[in-house]
């Protein structure tokens, strides 16, 4: 075997073989309730479209603003969008409501697309509110649509011809497809040279477009991305509720929730939304008796958690403990004596080279230099010592 | 004809008043790039907290401002030492995700407290009386009050930045915070000053907003957006390009609700879309 060094660039430890086995496990668990004992409830599939709907919102707004630095205030846009394009579709033009639902993600990414180049006109905490504004624009938009329901809102009748049981157990399947759909093409973006230009626009946006990233066109598709999931949420969340509202839909809380998930989960990681969205429901659960007191705790743990833990709990996991669960860059980088194209001794012949072509310099240094001998000695021990 | 110049200088004096709300924003943005989200619920707040000296003290709502003025500069000054600063760094996001989380303890902790019954100040033959400058157009005499005080406090304000100890320490930290550090001047004072200042400039437009209508512990966002509008239109790094804007809104807000009912929020929104479209730096934007 001969002798020299090299290393190995690995993504996966031992921890995030495991963990994607989980995933698979959890994925199958998720697509296998309706069937489950105790779980293939109606009410509890209701309250999972809802949770996994949120889950979904918080992966979109982690995407923007953890791994792309674009922190949007105007989510609530897309989900409005989206649930109403959905009632646009099934119940104004007849399609049928469950392939709506992909539609209606479309429009809200269509709605991005054509809406990004004014946002991407202010940049940071002008972004921010511009797209709170623009989300603003859209609610009173379609509040002034009377054959929508205008400020009142409409309910999905079409919804009644299809039974109860089959439509209940349907659209839990179709969130749960969208959820896992969702986490999997994100993780994978995120792996990519996609994701590597999205964090380098995210810590420097001048930097990254110096190192060759088409940093417009990326932010135009972190945002269409993420307005297509929100797109995605607002159908699935309305064919389940069956009843929107212009206030509903284009509420400030939609995007408020995702916030919080991800802050207190952790911004800018793949188990982050998951572990805040634990917290959030959990929260819910626990104060629920409690009405204005819940938001009110919600806000103070943020706060809190960006006071103290920026990168939110599981980021203190992660730093604590020395644990990734989904890795995303080269992590393991582990040296080994393998085959190697500079053998050993041949790496002390090129030292040699090296500092003798830098005697060589030095002493060609000195019979330029117009200083003294004994300066540039001095530099000369100070080279001899590196 | 007439009606249409009415129309304008109502909406000129509206403007008055955003721009009480919009000055602390510009602020804040041009020390410490902090937008604060939470700053259309604290405008609410200087409201509430104007509540208790005029319905208890039975105080007039015009003196309960300077106990709120003063009250909010140290709840400002308070709020940037112990909590902002402590997230201040290259990274944006992390101020603005606390505002944020304020914003959302604040609207929902006055509804706890006040529920959502709209609330209002009354001043009496003030807030009614109006002077007639001929014909049918008549200006009232409480929207001039807040006119005039918007101009003085700005005018006030920009006297402040240029002439005084205070305005260049802010300025000087706003241009290189670390270079303004290396010459004693401490950053994390610097930005409390500003965001106390940004709080007081803000308690006067809460109170004013009172008089003028109702506010609710909801009333927060609305403000926000407004304010901001205001500042994106007169455009980045002066305070009169932010009046401007401020009026340039209330113009617009004012021919709006002309045309239809409820399109006056719209038409100011649509007029903010109209500049970043055409001139995204802002109207009256002065670079330094």
């Amino acid at each position: 075997m001969r002798e020299g060094l090299s290393y190995v660039v690995s993504r996966n430890t031992a921890i995030s073989n495991a963990a994607v086995w989980l995933g698979v496990a959890a994925a199958v668990v998720v697509v296998a309730v309706p069937w489950l004992p105790y779980l293939g409830t109606a009410a509890f599939m209701r309250w999972a479209v809802e949770v996994i709907c949120y889950l979904i919102l918080a992966q979109m707004w982690n995407l923007m603003a953890g791994y792309g630095g674009l922190m949007s205030v105007g989510m609530q846009a897309f989900v409005g969008i989206g649930g109403y394009s959905l009632f646009v579709f099934a119940q104004h033009l007849g399609v049928n409501p469950f392939l709506s639902i992909p539609i209606a993600g479309v429009m809200a990414a269509l709605a991005a697309a054509i809406t990004a180049p004014l946002v991407f006109r202010m940049r940071g905490g002008y972004f921010a509110i511009g797209t709170w504004v623009l989300a603003e624009v859209f609610r009173i938009a379609f509040s002034n649509i009377s054959a929508l329901g205008g400020g009142s809102g409409q309910s999905l009748t079409v919804m009644t011809r299809i039974d109860r049981s089959t439509r209940e157990t349907a659209i839990y399947l179709i969130a749960a497809t969208t959820l896992i759909v969702a986490s999997l093409a994100i993780n994978l973006l995120l792996r990519s040279r996609f994701g590597l230009g999205l964090t380098a626009l995210r810590d420097s946006e001048a930097a990254a477009e110096s190192q060759g990233v088409d940093v417009r066109s990326l932010k135009l598709q972190v945002y269409t991305l993420s307005s297509l999931g929100a797109g995605l949420v607002g159908a699935i969340y309305y064919t389940s509720v069956l009843r929107i509202s212009p206030f509903a839909a284009f509420d400030l809380n939609w995007v408020v929730a995702a916030t919080f998930i991800v802050v207190i989960g952790g911004i800018g990681t793949v188990e982050g939304p998951i572990v805040g969205a634990a917290i959030f429901f959990a929260l819910r659960w626990l104060l629920a008796d409690y009405g204005t007191w819940y938001w009110l705790v919600m806000g103070a743990v943020a706060v809190i958690v960006i006071m103290f833990a920026p990168t939110g709990v599981w980021g203190y996991v992660r730093t604590r403990w020395d644990i990734q669960l989904l890795p995303l860059r080269g992590l393991d980088v582990s040296y080994e004596t393998v085959s190697c194209p500079i053998k050993g001794h041949e790496i002390d012949r090129l030292y040699d080279q090296l500092r003798s072509s830098s005697k060589k310099i030095l002493r060609r240094y000195r019979a330029l230099s117009p200083w003294p001998r004994c300066w540039v000695s001095s530099l000369g021990k100070h080279q001899d010592g590196v | 004809m007439l009606e249409a110049t009415d129309t304008i200088i109502q909406g000129l004096l509206l403007g008055g008043l955003y721009a009480l709300f919009a000055i602390g924003l510009s602020i804040t943005y041009g020390v410490m790039r902090l937008v604060n989200i939470a700053h259309g619920d604290f405008l609410v707040l200087a409201a509430y907290l104007a509540l208790w000296p005029v319905t208890n003290l039975e105080m007039h709502p015009f003196v309960a401002i300077l106990p709120v003025v003063v009250l909010m500069f140290c709840l400002g000054y308070t709020l940037q030492r112990v909590v902002l600063n402590r997230t201040m760094g290259p990274n944006f996001l992390a101020p603005m995700l606390a505002t944020f989380g304020m914003s959302i303890i604040l609207r929902n902790g006055l509804q706890q407290i006040y529920h959502s019954d709209s609330r209002s100040f009354d001043i009496g033959a003030v807030g009614a009386d109006s002077i007639h400058l001929g014909g049918t157009i008549a200006v009232g005499e409480f929207p001039l009050i807040v006119f005039v005080v918007a101009v003085i406090l700005t005018f006030a304000t920009s006297l402040l930045f240029s002439n005084t100890r205070i305005g260049i320490a802010l300025r000087a930290t706003s241009d290189d915070a670390e270079t303004a550090g290396l010459m004693g001047i401490r950053a994390n004072r610097t930005y409390a000053i500003a965001l106390g200042l940004s709080f007081a400039l803000l308690a006067v437009g809460g109170v004013f907003a009172g008089i003028r209508t109702t506010f609710t512990p909801e009333s927060g966002p609305a403000s926000l957006l407004y304010a901001f509008e205001a500042v994106v239109i007169g455009g980045m790094g002066s305070l009169w390009g932010t009046f401007a804007g401020a009026v340039i809104l209330g113009i617009a807000q004012g021919v709006g609700a002309k045309l239809g009912a409820g399109f006056g929020v719209l038409a100011g929104h649509l007029v903010f879309l109209a500049v970043l479209a055409f001139k995204p730096t802002g109207l009256f934007e002065r670079s330094r």
